[in-house]
């Protein structure tokens, strides 16, 4: 059914539609909607044999999701930013237990300094922590890829961390296609759990694993993973079967055919590049994308397979080690290793910095001139760096970085669109 | 595509106005894009919403750079927020007021404007009579039903403003739409 609606009122409802038996959630912007809309599902009656449970923190959130996905309940959660990197230990013993819990991202910046806004460095700070990670370009995939994310850990016993940028598309209303509650039961079966704490047959789980087998169960959860590269695009075609639409699987291609400058990126801006493609492709270039949908498992041979045409490859990422470089174009390079042709990486949108066609159209005309730098930061703004740079060669105890950026810039600026 | 930008302060339903345009536009069977300029919410600080009208699917998630149509809520913001930005001279401006251009002091950039383009409501007086609260958001989008002829139907946003606020509430800000959509007036261009 088409609905004019936001996108965390639609995850929520395409949540509900998953039939959850126990959603645990801590508020925190941008995700705050999603579980605000869960709650009032299950308190109107529309959600019914759900439990809701509130807690004190995200820690508490992501520990009763393990102690309820263990007892064999289909279970929920939603985070962002710090909220993840507080439920840390429990995001790595959710997955070191194998238990399919689905949890929605709502990407935002990691502090400090504080920031609310969008970027994607907090689901990256859990890229390795073993849940497979899916990474959605439209509100409408957010909803197809949180129904397919309950299958998709319910058959591999991983968790699923769906991540939408926040506020971009958390907050966004647009077009959405629900499903019918039949369809989703069609496509879904209840889950049918590999073990269930039971009083009347105790068993020891989350056991401590000493050298003679660690290493070995850590090679398993790499096997779930690579299992799951093909459980993925699987679980999209049985998706699309019964729902009529194709939004899953691995990576999603957008011109990519004959192109010689391939973009890669993920998440909501892949909408903002594929506009600035077709403006380019009218001009006569040969410009396409990939987006990664499935970030964790990293799609290799996809990846691979897409690349395998192109001159160049412009990594696109809204996330960054210090110290490092993108933590995408790293994966991307790697995958390339046997193809040699240069991978850009560009840093953008850090902290909510909108993300411009206009800034695009410059970046992909310097990289179709190959005269991109190997790590370049969209629209660096180098005399506030100058600047900060230059106080601190001057001053002995020049102060805190961010304080003195935004004296500089001015409180007005900071609040401008 | 339409592209319009409102301007506004917090407690003022700037984003609740983009959403409404959003489905305003969805009941057309056109497609719409509505989200905010995400800021600190708190009452009083300016606020910037945004929606995109289009006869297909909208793809590109940057700001409302160039809007055609920029609601001004409070004009107060004029003094303090870049307003204007990239405002075409065949865009809209439509502001809550029952000032004159004079009295804003904005007259040389509404005259840069295209003859027609500058449109006044008394948004908030209107929402105070009809819905005993000063929300001028659902008087903005009926004015910009008026203003821009075709975009939207006042029917589709009244609809909308419905959908939004169900039973007396909503009634009240449907009266007060209706007030706006018939009381916005274009000013007299000096060109």
């Amino acid at each position: 059914m088409l609905k004019q609606m936001e996108g965390s009122v639609a995850v929520a409802e395409a949540v509900a539609l998953a039939r959850p038996e126990v959603i645990c959630a801590y508020p925190i912007t941008p995700q705050t909607h999603i579980v605000e809309g869960l709650g009032e599902l299950v308190k109107a009656g529309k959600l019914q044999n759900c439990e809701y449970i509130n807690v004190e923190s995200e820690f508490a959130a992501l520990s009763v999701g393990i102690g309820s996905s263990s007892a064999g309940a289909r279970t929920y959660t939603a985070t962002a930013s710090q909220g993840i990197l507080y439920m840390a230990e429990a995001v790595y013993n959710a997955s070191g237990m194998g238990l399919p819990i689905v949890m929605t991202v709502g990407n935002r910046a990691i502090g400090a300094p504080i920031n609310i806004w969008n970027d994607q460095t907090d689901s990256m700070s859990m890229r390795d922590a073993g849940w497979i990670q899916l990474f959605c370009e439209t509100n409408q995939e957010a909803v197809d890829v949180h129904i397919q994310a309950f299958k998709i850990a319910e058959t591999l016993n991983v968790p699923v961390m769906v991540c939408m940028d926040g506020f971009i598309l958390t907050h966004a209303y647009e077009r959405i296609d629900m499903p019918e509650q039949a369809q989703v039961d069609q496509f879904l079966p209840p889950f049918n759990p590999r073990q269930v704490l039971d009083p009347a047959h105790p068993v020891s789980m989350g056991a401590m694993v000493g050298p003679e087998a660690f290493t070995e169960v850590r090679y398993l959860a790499h096997h779930r993973q690579l299992q799951a590269l093909e459980v993925i695009p699987k679980i999209a075609a049985e998706y699309n079967a019964i729902v009529g639409r194709d939004n899953g699987g691995l990576i999603s291609t957008y011109q990519t055919e004959d192109a010689e400058t391939l973009i890669i990126s993920l998440g909501s801006v892949i909408g903002t590049i594929k506009d600035v493609i077709d403006d380019r492709r009218a001009g006569g270039e040969k410009i396409g994308c990939v987006a990664i949908r499935s970030f964790r498992p990293f799609p290799i041979a996809a990846i691979r397979e897409a690349c395998s045409k192109a001159k160049r490859v412009v990594v696109l990422e809204k996330c960054f080690a210090v110290g490092l470089g993108g933590m995408v174009a790293s994966n991307v390079r790697m995958a390339l290793a046997t193809q040699p042709l240069p991978v850009y990486n560009v840093i953008a949108g850090l902290g909510g910095r909108p993300i411009t066609q206009k800034s695009l159209h410059k970046l992909f005309d310097q990289a179709a001139a190959d005269s991109l730098e190997g790590l370049h930061f969209l629209d660096l703004n180098h005399e506030i760096i100058e600047r900060e740079l230059e106080r601190e060669r001057l001053e002995g105890c020049s102060g805190a970085v961010a304080e003195n950026i935004l004296r500089g810039i001015g409180a007005v600026a900071a609040s401008k669109v | 595509m339409f592209q319009v930008r409102i301007h506004g302060r917090g407690g003022q339903g700037a984003v609740s106005g983009a959403e409404m345009l959003s489905v305003a536009a969805f009941l057309e069977d056109k497609h719409a894009q509505a989200f905010p300029s995400f800021g600190s919410e708190r009452m009083g600080a300016p606020v910037v919403a945004f929606c995109r009208i289009d006869n297909k699917e909208i793809r590109s998630r940057e700001p409302v750079l160039e809007p055609d149509a920029l609601l001004v809520q409070d004009p107060s913001l004029f003094n303090s927020v870049d307003v204007f930005a990239g405002l075409k001279r065949d865009g809209y401006l439509i502001i809550n007021t029952t000032k004159t251009l004079e009295q804003l002091g904005i007259e040389e950039a509404a005259s840069k404007l295209a003859p027609g383009r500058v449109w006044t409501v008394p948004a908030t007086e209107l929402a105070i009579q009809h819905v005993g609260r000063p929300s001028p958001n659902a008087g903005m989008i009926a004015a910009l039903a008026r203003a821009c002829d075709g975009v939207l139907a006042l029917d589709s946003v009244i609809a909308a403003i419905r959908k939004k606020f169900p039973g007396k509430v909503g009634e009240a800000n449907v009266a007060a739409a209706q007030a706006a959509f018939d009381s916005a007036k274009a000013t007299q261009s000096s060109q």
